[in-house]
């Protein structure tokens, strides 16, 4: 792994919210093809640190690289680095006023990279790879939850990015239906896809993760592999956490 | 009753044709009036948040009475002190200002509620596609946020409707106006304002049925 490129550089991020602050001093490489998995307590900062990653939320202080720009700079084209970034909520956030396929064309129609034909085919492409292409003319109302967060994965990728970002996907979710996302989340791991999880499938993180980040109150406190993070924690809160979820 | 009917059905419905022209004016341009403002006070910029803001509560702090004896009268003359002799406002351009005014001031007001309605996911997702904001509003925002805004601008379309009858007072020849003439001419107050008034009823009465109609279908829709 040690000649692996660099996608994303993150140096001492804080970001707060008015007086708060969530994120307190992060700092963390993540390798290309790397799957790396936030875990900890809410509120330790996870889903900030993931929405900074695209900017979703506007660091308070430190840069973050991204595929070689920096996206902290204020001149830096933020649109177009997000071209490269996928991103699925927690929620879905599907467009109701679209198809599910008009869902996964829009971003490649409108930023001008494909015709309505091209977006078309690429749209069926990836509601293929997500087991969904037999829906792509319903309206999200009309599907499942794990559905519509498979569509939402094929939409992340339909600019294709070579990272992704995943807010804790399978939390809003029925727990027949968590097994369908996280199949399609390795899958796509086993394709080499640069991921950045926030969950609590502990299952998944330890199956699919290159490595553990253990946060709590703004700070990294631990990472390593999984076997080492989830079997063998050395930090008290480390500790603490997994003995409740496990 | 039948005498007015007979006598003055041209004069009355040619009025009623104004206040409708009057109206559908005064919509159109209030539509991009309260479109601008309203996209002002969702925006971040606090001067533009400011400037919106103060738009609204200043045009809902003044009676529309008021405004159009500004725009009529005060307008003008304040021109004219600037050199400009020739400057003048007819009761219909006037009129029309001061409706679109009023109007745009409530339909930021609702088109700004209509936006804040859409979950802020939706722009997220957006975003995080890589779609500016402009386009994240045009594509995913507005459309979703337009379906809610509709009841609400339907009645604001209603209440437009018969604010027209408050520009009578500045002299524009529109159904209350005509109403005025009528009654004066022939003595007959209760007969005049009662055919006046079922001819707004049976305009507004039309207008909120149509109004469900698309209600529903645009439900049906979703």
């Amino acid at each position: 792994m040690a000649d692996k490129k660099i996608k994303v550089h993150v140096q001492n991020l804080k970001k707060s919210f008015g007086k708060l602050e969530v994120l307190k001093d992060i700092s963390m490489d993540i390798e290309e093809g790397e799957v790396v998995v936030l875990l900890g307590p809410s509120g330790s900062g996870k889903s900030t640190f993931l929405r900074c990653l695209n900017q979703l939320e506007t660091a308070t202080a430190g840069t973050i690289v991204v595929d070689g720009q920096d996206v902290t700079d204020k001149h830096t084209d933020i649109n177009k680095v997000r071209e490269n970034i996928g991103m699925v909520f927690q929620h879905f956030n599907l467009f109701p006023h679209k198809t599910v396929l008009g869902n996964i064309m829009l971003a490649p129609v409108e930023l001008k990279k494909m015709t309505k034909e091209q977006a078309a085919q690429t749209g069926m492409d990836l509601l293929k790879r997500v087991g969904m292409d037999a829906k792509a003319d319903t309206y999200p109302s009309q599907i499942s939850g794990g559905q519509k967060q498979r569509v939402a994965i094929a939409r992340a990728l339909a600019m294709n990015p070579d990272i992704m970002l995943f807010d804790e996907p399978t939390s809003a979710l029925d727990p027949e239906m968590v097994g369908e996302v996280l199949a399609v989340m390795k899958k796509l791991a086993a394709d080499g896809m640069t991921m950045v999880v926030v969950t609590h499938e502990m299952g998944f993180a330890r199956e699919v993760a290159d490595r553990i980040v253990f946060m709590d109150a703004g700070y990294i406190v631990e990472q390593g592999a999984p076997e080492e993070i989830i079997d063998h924690p050395k930090e008290e809160r480390t500790i603490d956490f997994l003995n409740k979820v496990l | 009753m039948l005498v007015i009917i007979e006598k003055y059905s041209a004069m009355l419905l040619g009025a009623l044709g104004k206040t409708i022209l009057l109206t559908l004016l005064s919509l159109i341009f209030a539509m991009v009036v309260g479109m601008i403002f309203a996209l002002m006070n969702v925006g971040k910029n606090r001067v533009f948040n400011f400037i919106g803001t103060l738009y609204v509560d200043a045009v809902r702090g003044v009676p529309l009475i008021v405004l159009a004896y500004f725009i009529f009268f005060g307008v003008p003359q304040g021109i004219k002190s600037l050199g400009f002799q020739d400057f003048r406002l007819t009761a219909l351009q006037a009129g029309t200002i001061a409706l679109a005014m009023n109007c745009g001031a409530y339909m930021a007001e609702i088109i700004r509620a209509g936006i804040e309605s859409v979950d802020k996911g939706q722009m997220e997702a957006s975003r995080s596609l890589g779609l500016s904001y402009g386009k994240s509003m045009r594509k995913v925002v507005l459309p979703q946020a337009i379906r809610t805004m509709i009841p609400s601008i339907i009645n604001q379309f209603i209440i437009t409707l018969k604010d027209t009858s408050i520009l009578s007072v500045i002299g524009f020849p529109e159904l209350t106006n005509i109403g005025k003439t009528i009654s004066g001419n022939t003595f007959k107050s209760l007969q005049t304002w009662a055919i006046v008034g079922i001819m707004y009823m049976i305009v507004i009465v039309t207008l909120s049925r149509v109004a469900k109609r698309i209600e529903r279908r645009m439900n049906r829709g979703r």
